[in-house]
């Protein structure tokens, strides 16, 4: 490509810099991973074909259950909210080319650590007291995901298999926990924290049965946007995540912007545990642990780790979780179907990645070219 | 690259493709069903478990055989928001009014969230301790007598084991785990009073790793006889009987997985609980909130004996049986201790199986070897 000018040289029928061009440049980031998820359909639509059944009556059933109505919605989107908070705890380190996948034990110790909290201060007032445990949830992540990254920079441990490890040891930690120093002597057989009070639980948000853990994890998803495209820090992250030696070379903080991007994914993961604990169960327990974090990973890559694209897509993922009940129920197909139209679309989103920057439709620079 | 990947003519027959792909098919029928009563199930687990869940899908299966009567069925649904919306889901879209989610966690906070929103949907919960001042009236919670048939299976085990150690495969030390295990000890003590019970706690409901490497471990200590209460104990049963130990079952009936070795089991029997269950209601009559039952209830069964079993065993199993049947029966009984040297119960005192004080033990007896925390 370098060796083509970018105005004015094509022997093409457009000009490279038309707005055609421009949309062209553009489109590439939308229609690669649209065509790869709709290549991860077709895989999927084949399997049930194998199977038996009828593609056209599964994605039907998605849509009704997932989209269809109100109450869909309400199901979709209830889902959704710690889908974002998983998924920006992988996307923030990724922009540092860091492959976390982790994210569940931030989500667990943030949820521990905030059920454990809320036992100490039922006396605060609740616009105070729930804060705080947002707050202690976040932290408790930031902790956690952290360390993995500064293990990473400081000892140079890999940091995919450190965060895996250590969110089983952040399940272990929990279990150790509610079962032991901060068991609720009352809760026989689930042992959990003790209750939340009443005015320490997090509602629904007006008009819908869905927490306002939804809103926030979309005002996260925004305020990461703003991070990483419209600041400095965010600039110097893509740097770093672009080339790590060069980055250094510039005198670029890559320690601090390691530490501090995998803190911050962390505590994302955090909050949503909080959010857990405190709008959903109303004690920390062993069901904190329920794979959030790990269809997290699935969407941030989907996503191309762009917060802004993570609310979209965590909604269609959520949106098959919503419906994977209703597939069961009507078509007779196992739980385990939803998880493999997952799989399939991971593979081709992966595969597309090949893509960028070869298919000659969205490089106006090669247009008219023979 | 002398040619573009894609040219117009390829994505059109792709589109084409994808087009056929779904008219392959007939439009989808969504009508739900119209039936009378539709009954909902939820396991938290695989319905195959070998284990707590298969026991509640074979209630759904004996329920689904009744007439006027649409069974829907979900897997696998984790103890969150998901079940909550699994319940909604079926009451929505499938019409369901009478729901069993099955998993102990679902209770607190799930079904008492969901609950006050459909007051004419009855939402039936096992194990769940329902109590009328604190909980909505159209939600009840069973349960069965279950450590009655883990004291049978210690009566067989006890018979069988040559090393006099026997050895258990325990999830959480929780109340109900803990009342097996004393169950099982308790009832081996009857044949021979020198017989300890190892147990190793796995930590987690369905940990298939940790519970072969508890089982090997148990097998290596030298016990002979093994017995489980995690929530699929076909990795415990399979891994025993390989290394030649004789096995007692729990939650459903495991003999199929080592015929040889397989002495008997603790058992559900939701097919008869659950049947009558959704009779009552067709009937148009209420379900009781609170019901428990037992081996006299059809609450419980023993799988049938195995070929391992002597007649010496059989003989006492048999007696045991009638006489838990009866009613009244007491495992807990004094002078016993715990293993720590603690009195449990007096000379004389006794906690009958329908004792409420038993669903929160918090103990292990005298004889087995392991420690609750």
């Amino acid at each position: 490509m370098a060796d083509q000018p970018l105005t004015g040289g094509g022997t093409g029928v457009f000009a490279a810099d038309g707005w055609q061009a421009a949309l062209a440049r553009r489109s590439e980031a939308v229609l690669i991973p649209l065509g790869a998820l709709l290549a991860g359909f077709l895989v999927f639509s084949l399997f049930l074909l194998i199977l038996g059944k009828s593609p056209a009556e599964f994605f039907a059933l998605v849509y009704k259950a997932g989209f269809g109505t109100w109450f869909s919605w309400q199901n979709t989107l209830s889902r959704t909210a710690p889908l974002l908070f998983a998924a920006l705890c992988v996307a923030l380190p990724a922009r540092l080319g860091l492959v976390v996948i982790g994210g569940e034990g931030a989500i667990v110790l943030g949820g521990v650590m905030a059920g454990g909290l809320a036992g100490a201060i039922t006396g605060l007032p609740g616009p105070l007291a729930i804060p705080l445990l947002a707050l202690t949830g976040g932290l408790a992540g930031a902790a956690w995901i952290g360390a993995v990254g500064a293990l990473r920079h400081y000892r140079g441990v890999n940091e995919t298999i450190a965060s895996l490890l250590m969110a089983y040891i952040a399940i272990a930690l929990m279990n150790h926990l509610v079962e032991g120093p901060l068991r609720d002597p009352a809760s026989l057989n689930k042992p959990s924290t003790a209750p939340l009070a009443d005015h320490l639980r997090i509602g629904d948000m007006p008009g819908m049965d869905v927490h306002w853990g939804l809103a926030v994890g979309i005002v996260c998803c925004l305020l990461s946007w703003v991070l990483i495209e419209r600041t400095t820090w965010g600039f110097a992250a893509r740097v770093a995540g672009g080339n790590v030696r060069a980055a250094q070379v510039q005198g670029l903080p890559v320690g601090r912007l390691i530490v501090g991007f995998t803190a911050l994914g962390g505590a994302f993961a955090g909050l949503a545990g909080a959010f857990e604990v405190a709008a959903v169960h109303g004690s920390a327990n062993g069901s904190l642990a329920t794979g959030y974090g790990y269809t997290g990973i699935l969407i941030a890559f989907l996503a191309r780790h762009n917060p802004l694209a993570l609310i979209p897509v965590a909604i269609l993922l959520a949106g098959f979780e919503a419906s994977s009940g209703l597939v069961q129920r009507r078509m007779g197909l196992p739980d385990a179907t939803t998880l493999v139209l997952q799989g399939f679309v991971f593979i081709a989103i992966l595969l597309s990645d090949t893509l960028y920057g070869r298919l000659r439709i969205f490089a106006p620079e090669r247009w008219g070219r023979g | 690259m002398s040619s573009p990947l894609f040219s117009r003519r390829v994505l059109l027959k792709a589109g084409a493709a994808l087009a056929g792909t779904s008219a392959l098919s007939a439009m989808p029928q969504i009508a739900s069903a119209s039936s009378p009563l539709t009954v909902g199930f939820i396991y938290v687990g695989p319905k195959d478990d070998f284990g707590y869940n298969q026991a509640h899908a074979e209630g759904a299966a004996a329920v689904k055989a009744l007439e006027g009567v649409t069974v829907v069925e979900e897997e696998n649904v984790a103890e969150t928001v998901d079940v909550q919306k699994s319940m909604e889901s079926m009451i929505n879209f499938d019409g369901a009014s009478l729901l069993f989610p099955t998993s102990f966690g679902y209770f607190d906070p799930h079904i008492l969230e969901v609950a006050p929103k459909y007051a004419d949907v009855r939402f039936q919960h096992a194990a769940g301790l329902w109590s009328a001042d604190k909980h909505p009236m159209n939600v009840g919670s069973y349960f069965g007598y279950i450590g009655m048939g883990q004291y049978l299976n210690g009566i067989t085990a006890g018979h069988a084991s040559k090393t006099k150690k026997i050895g258990f495969v325990a999830a959480k030390p929780i109340p109900q785990v803990l009342l097996n295990i004393n169950s099982f000890l308790l009832g081996a003590r009857q044949v021979d009073p020198e017989i300890t019970c190892q147990v190793i706690f796995t930590g987690e409901w369905s940990l298939a790793v940790k519970e072969a490497e508890a089982t090997n471990a148990l097998a290596d200590a030298g016990c002979d006889v093994i017995t489980c209460h995690v929530d699929g104990p076909k990795v415990v049963m399979e891994t025993a009987a390989g290394r030649d130990c004789f096995i007692c079952g729990y939650h459903a009936n495991q003999s199929p997985l080592a015929p040889e070795k397989y002495l008997t089991g603790a058992e559900w029997n939701w097919a008869g609980v659950y049947t009558g269950m959704v009779e009552t209601v067709m009937a148009g009559g209420t379900i009781d909130n609170f019901v428990r039952g037992g081996l006299a209830d059809g609450f419980i069964k023993m799988s049938p004996l195995g070929p391992a079993v002597s007649d010496a065993a059989r003989n006492q199993f048999e007696a045991t049986k009638a006489e838990i049947i009866k009613g009244g029966f007491a495992a807990i009984k004094g002078p016993l201790n715990d293993n720590t040297g603690s009195v449990i119960a007096a000379a004389g005192e006794a906690f009958v199986e329908t004792d409420i004080k038993l669903e929160s033990m918090d103990y292990l007896v005298e004889g087995v070897i392991g420690s609750t925390s």
